[in-house]
């Protein structure tokens, strides 16, 4: 099993949250700790999720990024999804979070 | 045609956060012997994860209690999968089934739990009782 946390930067107000490994229940709680410290102590107007190293999502995971939106968006900034795997955009699609939040492909350039 | 059962298993675990990851992973390896393809593998886990993860946060509220986790796979490559708790039930249960609603309102759940289990899964029933638990059972046939 892959271990599961988070890598966060701070790159001219964007907050770029790389979410790793398996995002349940459990590892939601230590998750939001950290985005939430970062995005307060940051001040960014833009929090970026990328989802690309995510090897697991079920609901609690839209639970965390539905939460987080609903932060920024009341401090007046935006939050983007990044790079989803086909069965997190499947769980994304679901719950309609494209209707709400951006969601996107992007390419790393190495 | 009656599908014969052709194995079972079944699994007490403690309402720890921690055996969300665990309990995903048992059902599933025990459903690996269906041999089904990866996503069919992914949505059973997922299912599994929003079951145990409701007993936990809602049928025993954070508190101490065992949750029963049964499993069966038939000669038609099915497999029906049983998830129990002994914690306080729902009140009203189509309004717990809804898109989007959780008894939760801390703005940090998703609400889509018996949603996901539903759309994932080809039958899912759910039965519950106030202060007595509540079991949901989920069919699933691999192609």
């Amino acid at each position: 099993m892959k271990k599961t946390g988070c890598e966060i930067e701070n790159e001219n107000g964007t907050l770029r949250v790389k979410l790793l490994g398996e995002i349940d229940h459990h590892s939601c709680a230590y998750l939001r700790e950290e985005i939430d410290k970062a995005m307060f102590r940051s001040r960014c107007d833009t929090v970026v999720m990328d989802l690309c190293a995510v090897t697991f999502m079920d609901s609690a995971g839209l639970g965390l990024i539905l939460g987080r939106y609903a932060k920024i968006t009341e401090l007046g900034g935006r939050l983007v999804c990044v790079n989803p795997s086909l069965d997190i955009d499947k769980i994304l699609r679901i719950a309609g979070v494209r209707k709400l939040i951006t969601v996107k492909e992007e390419r790393k350039i190495i | 045609m009656i599908k014969k059962p052709r194995n079972t298993m079944s699994l007490v675990i403690d309402s720890n956060s921690v055996n969300e990851s665990f309990a995903r992973y048992a059902v599933s390896s025990f459903a690996a012997q269906l041999d089904p393809s990866v996503s069919e593998i992914t949505d059973l886990r997922t299912v599994v994860s929003e079951a145990v993860t409701n007993c936990i946060i809602h049928g025993y509220k954070g508190t101490q209690g065992k949750i029963f986790i049964y499993a069966t796979y038939y000669d038609d490559r099915s497999i029906k999968v049983k998830i129990r708790d002994k914690g306080c039930g729902m009140e009203d249960l189509e309004l717990c089934m809804k898109p989007f609603y959780s008894g939760d309102t801390s703005g940090e759940r998703g609400g889509m739990g018996f949603t996901i289990m539903d759309s994932f899964t080809d039958k899912m029933t759910v039965t519950t009782k106030k202060g007595k638990g509540t079991t949901v059972t989920m069919t699933k046939r691999f192609r």
